[in-house]
């Protein structure tokens, strides 16, 4: 639990990874997708400070004694959400799977929370998968990556009737948490890839679950807010939101801020570091210490409270988790504010 | 020796300027300004060499392909060039990219099977958001209190850049974009905003600012990080 000025706040970190991007993990002739990607997150982690900058050959795999040093020993979270990303086609046994995710999960009860994943296009050997994998791992959650490669194809979209049983699926095995992860190539090529209008059909067919649109649906935050406001169960993942933008360019991540709030609302803002492309010490400290710029280029938006900043970094997360949330930390009871952003 | 230098120098420089005139279509800021151009030269005989790159290995293709294919455009329009040999680097469609626009295949000729469409709805789709994002800057300006939004003109203004910008934008879509058409209108149709959807029109138009300027934060930070420029 972090603690300052007096306050505290449990910290779930809703997203981290525990992955294997090593050369030996490549699949032959796949070698310059598999360095490609993981040179892409590298330089993500490039919009952090400077101090927090890995080699690239540290970055590709790390070990658990790191990973649980850097989350739990010195980066204030309390619970981890593993949100798997599996990319079979360019790593021989999976970039971050459930698997290795869980393993190393169940060396350290209580600190993490396993989510798993599903892809459509695989049929019903698919679904046959998925159900193992809850069984064996007792997920709540799926992260999808839906720009994923598979063969020819270059990605699959919530919209298809594929998705929908899958979804379905999750449903009826207790999954109440979908994590979309938006990428860049989805067929066609000429649509917008970005486009998030998939995941509002899919909150709209499926009101009982929570749909968690990761690094709050960058780079299309627009069409994002706009379809939040009109879902209920969407929330706003805030992964490389505060990673990639609070230290890069706090100007741009105090505009970010202020539109989510006025669109989402504290009660829909989820935080993730999104490990280890970013650490989570100085995002942690950081968005504590961090408040709205008392400048008139920022007077549409309001400060935020510590109350505020407490659901967002942790109880948020504990409650779509249904995790134990120290009684000190309970939230006070709080008259409802609706954000200004949703039509009445 | 001077003269042909003098020209050299001249045919350069009006190749940056067409490059100027090439836009990231997602972000709708010349791809000179964000960094996109790496190699920009011009010889004596009017062969120029052009090397784009990009803030990731993966960054979308459609995107990409509008961008070579712009800059291809734009630099054999200028007067004086001879040969134009332009190729994104670093990219996973790279290849494709690169023979698809020298063949002058289109899109969908250059990505066979995954692609049914060439890029013009998804180009007038992001000049949409242009254009209420440019809305935002224009009224960013104005005392609020004292102008009534809904009757206000693109001739009410001052003018500056961002106007011009604003315009240009209205004007590649077809919407109406002299001084006395009213500044909020629905980009998808023309029609003005009706006083009922101000405060959601001026809200879109802002988040959809925010949401650009955020996106072109981003890939200028992975630009540099990838490139290692402008470090310490």
């Amino acid at each position: 639990m972090y603690e300052k000025d007096g306050e505290k706040y449990f910290v779930v970190d809703a997203h981290t990874h525990f992955w294997d991007a090593s050369p030996e993990n490549w699949v032959r002739g796949q070698e310059k997708y598999a360095k490609g990607w993981i040179e892409c997150f590298h330089a993500y982690q490039g919009l952090g400070p400077k101090e927090t900058h890995w080699s690239i050959e540290d970055f590709m795999k790390y070990s658990e004694e790191r990973m649980m040093k850097d989350l739990f020993d010195e980066g204030h979270v309390d619970v981890a959400i593993f949100q798997p990303t599996n990319l079979k086609q360019w790593y021989r046994e999976g970039f971050n799977t459930t698997e290795a995710d869980g393993a190393l999960a169940e060396r350290h009860p209580g600190k993490f929370v396993v989510n798993t994943t599903f892809d459509p296009r695989e049929g019903d050997a698919g679904l046959a998968g998925l159900e193992e994998r809850v069984g064996r791992w007792g997920c709540k959650g799926v992260k999808l990556y839906t720009a994923e490669w598979r063969g020819d194809s270059r990605g699959w979209s919530l919209k298809s009737d594929a998705a929908d049983r899958y979804l379905a699926k999750c449903q009826e095995l207790g999954i109440k948490n979908i994590h979309v992860h938006k990428g860049p190539t989805i067929w066609p090529l000429d649509k917008d890839a970005f486009d998030v209008s998939d995941v509002d059909h899919a909150a709209t067919n499926f009101p009982e679950l929570n749909f968690v649109v990761e690094h709050v649906g960058l780079p299309r935050i627009e069409d994002f807010c706009f379809m939040a406001t009109q879902e209920p169960n969407v929330y706003a993942g805030l992964a490389v939101v505060v990673g990639g933008l609070m230290h890069a360019r706090p100007r741009f991540f105090a505009k970010v801020m202020g539109e989510l709030m006025f669109w989402l609302g504290e009660d829909k803002l989820i935080f993730g570091a999104d490990y280890a492309i970013w650490e989570p010490r100085w995002q942690v400290e950081g968005f504590v210490d961090w408040q709205m710029p008392d400048d008139p280029e920022f007077s549409d938006y309001a400060q935020l409270t510590v109350a505020q900043k407490q659901k967002i970094l942790g109880l948020n997360a504990a409650r779509l988790y249904d995790l134990d949330i120290p009684a000190e930390l309970q939230p006070k009871a709080e008259p409802t504010v609706e954000p200004i952003g949703v039509p009445s | 020796m001077t003269g042909a230098l003098t020209a050299q120098t001249a045919l350069h420089r009006a190749v940056w300027a067409a490059l100027d005139s090439v836009l990231d279509p997602e972000l709708d800021e010349p791809v000179t300004d964000l960094g996109f151009v790496a190699i920009c030269s011009a010889d004596r005989d009017g062969r120029v060499v052009v090397r784009l790159r990009l803030p990731t290995y993966f960054c979308a293709p459609n995107f990409a392909f509008l961008m070579v294919a712009d800059a291809d455009d734009a630099v054999r329009a200028v007067p004086g060039v001879s040969e134009v040999d332009i190729k994104l680097t670093d990219h996973f469609a790279a290849d494709t990219i690169n023979e698809g626009v020298a063949a002058g295949k289109g899109f969908v000729g250059s990505f066979q099977g995954e692609a049914v469409a060439e890029l013009d709805s998804l180009r007038a789709d992001f000049l949409r958001r242009a254009v209420l994002a440019g809305t935002d800057r224009v009224l960013r300006g104005l005392d609020r209190s004292t102008v009534e939004l809904t009757t206000l003109t693109l001739g009410d203004l001052p003018r500056s850049p961002e106007l011009d910008r604003l315009r240009d934008r209205r004007r590649l879509l077809g919407l109406p974009c002299s001084d006395g058409d009213p500044l909020l209108i629905d980009p998808a149709d023309g029609s003005p905003v009706p006083a009922a959807g101000l405060r959601r029109h001026l809200g879109i138009a802002r988040v959809t600012r925010v949401g650009q300027e955020a996106n072109s934060g981003v890939c200028r930070g992975m630009l540099r990080a990838r490139y290692r420029e402008d470090e310490g």
